[in-house]
């Protein structure tokens, strides 16, 4: 089931926003013509391969190459020595900043291997047989050091340290002596110590969560070659081209304009192909060999080097009044950052308390490496985990105070107007209405079976904006092609050509939407912070609108009046001019066919910076079934509201929320990064690694809510990413409606359910 | 470099010889070799594929029972109609190996010799007292299904010898038998407990004989003869399921590992012995 509940507005009739037509990229995709990161090829291309690190936390004593070199068939092999040693800089390129000087270390280990996974050197040769016996060959000298990978213990005093010279950042005074907490982040209103002692009920718990995967289908894969002339090509999959230039050319030290890149065919991303791993490898190797170069990672080196997002620890104490108020709320978060600085500890900070509207509060969040893979951005970065021990606490006081789940969230509701816990003034939200979608919800209303529980939980999710070019071509039959800087990760490409057809009064089908590479269209923020269709989408409007205003006037001229006297409707030119009742529109097509006597092609390229993304806001209602004799928990409904502002294609929309759903189920029952005592990962695979599986997963029904945001052409409102971030306490609070325990500690396999339901016996 | 060889004999006498050959790997469906050997964790010098061997792939009826070749893949199983309708445990163990493309190639055999102590054809096989006929370079023996392997990743074969069929016993009247596991997910995944019971009912519907298999929770499969035992004779009362639920976790040897815990997978092997129990029931016409 889906629907659409729009909220009335004055909006123009739309033809072509809001249907339903098919992808462009679909048929590519399901027949296999689409090319991906592994598909691209080029003339004597050698394989180049990674030699990872076997330990957790080892000092590099010393790497003989000699005899890997020698072995007939390898062209090159290359070592931190080959790469820059750079300082430390940091770098906006999206969602996350980056520091360029930990992105290089993570690229290729210098000095010290600070995970079981990481890069500490790489050959390139003529096949994959002998690139591995050319791996086996290099000997690397390693001094074993003591590690740590649980985030408490590495914040704890006598822990060793990753990093000599990392001193916490955010704390009042720098700190005496060197530690692996990176940044303390911190945020307070009103005076929580009075309102917790004048507080009816106070809940207090300690939530888990663990380190997983974003778990993309497509490994990351890429092809580079060194030209005899220092100029760069490189062919890869990720979440945008232009941050794989910035950041290839400051890991070798060479200029952007060396560097072309072009995006191939994205098989997922979720915020894990915002960094890179394998590109400026390949360029160091064909560098050195004079050959392109590929390299595809298996999935083993997906799970151990690349990924994943934080593993935690939190505290969330809330204290309320008799009728439901939350008075006070204190919330400690400490994530896992992996081997360098930069989880996403600050935006859960932002949103941990996003959807309440209240007084007092301290937020106190803790940036903590620790001996496992460096996190990368993951689907609303921090957001999910925050949200589950948020979202449990609201539920344990609703519990407590007997009442219902919806109507304690609806009594402390952000509105418009309401100064958020973050510190922007929210205009434009659709919070309430999302609400009452869930409230008004046949699935809300249904009754439960045996062993079954029901949960709700919010989210919320910034969106963002950001730096976009899309340019708009006229061909000379009047079909137009629409060009932008965006790989698509949640069918862009569709909603770019539905906006331009719109605004162009084309039929979709005329429209074909191009992603193009870095020396073929203007700068582009990568695809991420669920920006594209809100950002680059005005761009493209605002591109077309140019080629309307061209194409009137044009009819302007033709029809010997004033471009005020033409208006543009329908795709066709209008004469507006009452002393010129005789002239018939003009299409498209039929001004298209004269550009040459006209001024040339039409075409129009519009670069901007969009500001004014409107945050998002998720329901969600889960029922859950839980096996009494083995804990095993299967999820049987699933309702997700969410208010989109406007759906520009709705069913990809749908296809956003539903996969988001997905992943957080996964993330809420079985996923979890495993490490052994050595701090090895035990679990780098699908089969061990356990992402739901299709019949894992009830049909996942959504509601969409349309609070259009006006400062889109259209009223979108990113999408992509609040879906992830109310599944993990959804699922967890209806476990523990089904079996009458607090469930704080993720994933919920069934050993740790049944447990649960052993304490409940006594 | 090292050469890989591939031979596909088409007699089981010339299987035999080409599998004595040192660094030989059998090949069946090949759903464990090839991710074995892409992995790096076997490096065989010659593949015999044993599917072109006569035999090797089928299922007939002879002497009141069915005959299954040892490669024949899941999915054939799956569509006999009369192999299902006598067995239907035995298929649902084999059709629980892998996804829908997995099934397609993956074999009873292998799944047996590949010998993970979490095989899920492996059970079911155990308590339907299945036999093996096995070629070898001296010739031919049978063996129960139970005797193959011997730990993880162990088998009793002889270098050259390879299992050519299974037999199972004819099957009487009011008889049938059952395959449940447990896994966190509901496909593609590796049991962390797995259960086959094969019970046959006498003319007044009471358990006349029983058979009790627990697959994840040892080195091997183990065929569990106190857990048979307690259901014989009664018509799965209460009292006799907690017995054979007892005698089920009282057999249990697991390991804790990523998969799940000693105490947790010992304690699930005695749920689902217990449900699986009352399907075989069920199936073969009980009536609690």
């Amino acid at each position: 089931m889906s629907e659409t509940l729009e909220k009335p507005a004055a909006a123009a009739v739309l033809n072509v926003v809001g249907t339903r037509p098919i992808r462009p990229d679909g048929a590519d995709k399901v027949t296999g013509r689409a090319t991906y990161g592994a598909d691209f090829n080029m003339p004597g291309q050698l394989v180049g391969k990674i030699l990872r690190s076997p330990h957790a936390h080892a000092r590099i004593v010393s790497i003989d190459a000699g005899k890997a070199r020698g072995l007939p068939g390898v062209k090159a092999v290359v070592t931190a020595a080959d790469f820059p040693d750079l300082a430390s800089e940091m770098h906006e390129g999206g969602e996350q900043a980056s520091n360029l000087r930990d992105l290089s270390l993570n690229v290729m280990a210098r000095g010290k291997a600070l995970y079981d996974g990481h890069a500490v050197a790489a050959v390139a040769a003529v096949s994959t047989e002998v690139a591995d016996a050319a791996l086996a060959l290099i000997k690397v000298t390693y001094e074993v050091l003591p590690h740590v990978t649980e985030v408490e213990d590495a914040m704890a005093s006598g822990a060793p340290l990753l990093h000599a010279h990392l001193f916490t950042e955010g704390l009042p005074a720098k700190p005496a002596s060197a530690s692996n907490i990176a940044r303390r982040h911190y945020n307070e209103r009103g005076d929580i110590a009075q309102a917790f002692a004048a507080a009816d009920v106070v809940v207090e718990q300690r939530y888990t969560t663990q380190a997983v995967h974003q778990g993309y289908i497509e490994p990351h894969a890429c092809v580079a070659a060194w030209a005899e002339d220092g100029r760069c090509e490189v062919w890869s999959s990720s979440q945008g081209q232009f941050m794989v230039r910035t950041y290839c050319a400051k890991v070798l030290g060479r200029e952007i304009s060396d560097i072309r890149v072009t995006p191939a065919e994205i098989g997922g991303g979720f915020g894990g192909k915002t960094t890179v791993y394998l590109e400026p490898v390949a360029l160091a190797l064909s560098r050195a060999s004079g050959h392109p170069v590929k390299m595809v990672m298996s999935r083993d080196e997906v799970f151990r080097a690349t990924g994943p997002t934080s593993g935690s620890v939190m505290h969330v104490k809330l204290g309320a009044t008799a009728d439901g108020t939350i008075t006070a709320a204190k919330v400690e978060l400490k994530f896992q950052a992996g081997a360098f600085p930069g989880s996403p500890v600050g935006a859960a900070c932002m949103t941990a308390l996003a959807c309440y509207d209240l007084a007092n509060f301290t937020i106190t969040g803790w940036d903590v490496v620790t001996n496992t893979p460096k996190v990368a951005a993951y689907r609303a970065p921090g957001a999910p985990i925050v949200a589950f021990a948020v979202e449990s606490a609201v539920d344990e006081l609703a519990v407590k105070l007997g009442m219902d789940p919806i109507a304690i969230r609806e009594k402390n509701a952000v509105h418009n107007g309401t100064k958020a816990a973050y510190g922007p003034t929210f205009q434009n939200i659709g919070y309430v209405e999302t609400l009452a979608a869930i409230r008004d919800s046949d699935h809300y209303k249904a009754p439960l079976g045996r062993n079954q529980g029901r949960g709700l939980a919010v989210g919320f999710w910034f969106n963002i904006g950001g730096e976009s070019t899309a340019a708009v071509h006229i061909g000379e039959d009047g079909s137009a092609v629409v060009v932008t800087g965006n790989p698509d990760i949640g069918g862009s490409r569709a909603s770019m050509a539905m906006m331009a057809a719109e605004t162009l009064g084309l039929p979709v089908e005329r429209v074909r939407p191009m992603i193009a590479d870095t020396a073929s269209i203007g700068y582009s923020m990568l695809t991420g912070g669920s920006r594209t269709t809100f950002a680059t989408g005005m761009a493209v409007v605002q591109a077309a609108e140019q080629v309307v205003a061209e194409l009137r006037k044009r009819a302007a001229k033709l029809w010997e009046t004033t471009v005020e006297q033409v208006e543009w409707k329908g795709g066709q030119a209008r004469c507006l001019d009452p002393a010129k009742p005789d002239k018939k529109p003009l299409t498209l097509e039929a001004l298209a066919a004269q550009s040459g006597r006209m001024g040339g092609p039409i075409s129009a390229q519009v670069s901007l910076n969009a500001q004014g993304a409107g945050p998002g806001f998720g329901v969600h209602l889960c029922d859950v079934e839980v096996d009494p004799d083995t804990g095993r928990v299967d999820v049987v409904r699933y309702t997700a509201a969410q208010d989109v502002g406007k759906a520009i294609h709705p069913a990809y929309v749908e296809g956003q929320v539903q996969g988001g759903v997905a992943q957080g189920v996964g993330w809420a029952l079985n996923e979890a990064y495993i490490f052994d005592r050595d701090g090895k990962m035990e679990n780098a695979g699908f089969l061990d690694y356990r992402m739901p599986v299709a019949s894992d997963l009830p049909m996942l029904d959504t509601i969409l809510v349309e609070v259009p945001n006006p400062r889109h052409p259209f009223g979108a409102k990113g999408v992509g990413e609040v879906p992830i971030v109310p599944p993990l306490a959804a699922v967890a609070n209806a476990v523990r409606a089904a079996i009458g325990v607090r469930m704080p500690d993720l994933p919920l396999s069934p050993p740790v359910v049944l447990a649960a339901m052993d304490r409940r016996q006594g | 470099m090292s050469q890989l060889a591939y031979v596909a004999p088409s007699s089981p006498e010339e299987a035999a010889t080409a599998l004595a050959a040192t660094g030989a790997r059998p090949l069946s469906g090949g759903t464990d070799l090839l991710v074995q050997l892409r992995a790096g964790r076997v490096k065989p010098d010659v593949i015999v594929d044993l599917k072109r061997v006569a035999g090797a792939i089928g299922i007939r009826e002879e002497a009141g029972g069915y005959v299954i070749g040892g490669a024949t893949s899941g999915a054939v199983l799956g569509e006999h109609v009369g192999l299902v309708r006598a067995w239907p445990g035995v298929v649902e163990g084999a059709n629980l190996i892998g996804s829908t493309q997995v099934q397609g190639r993956a074999s009873l055999a292998g799944n047996l010799c590949n010998a993970s102590p979490a095989a899920d054809g492996v059970p079911a096989l155990i308590a339907a007292r299945a036999t093996c006929v096995i070629v070898g370079p001296n010739g031919r023996r049978e063996a129960p299904v139970e005797a193959i392997a011997t730990g993880p990743g162990q088998t009793s074969l002889s270098p050259g010898e390879f299992i050519l069929e299974f037999r199972l016993p004819p099957r009487p009247a009011r008889a049938s038998d059952a395959y449940l596991r447990l896994i966190p997910r509901t496909e593609m995944d590796i049991a962390v407990a797995g259960v086959g019971v094969n019970l046959v009912l006498d003319a007044q519907g009471r358990v006349a004989q029983a058979h009790v298999a627990l697959g994840a929770v040892a080195p091997t499969a183990l065929l569990v003869a106190e857990a048979g035992a307690a259901l014989v004779g009664g018509r799965l009362d209460e009292a006799s399921l907690a017995a054979m639920e007892a005698a089920a976790r009282a057999a249990c040897r697991p390991i804790s590992d990523k998969r799940g815990t000693a105490n947790y997978r010992t304690r699930i092997a005695g749920v689902l012995a217990r449900r699986a129990a009352l399907i075989a029931f069920a199936r073969a016409g009980g009536q609690l």
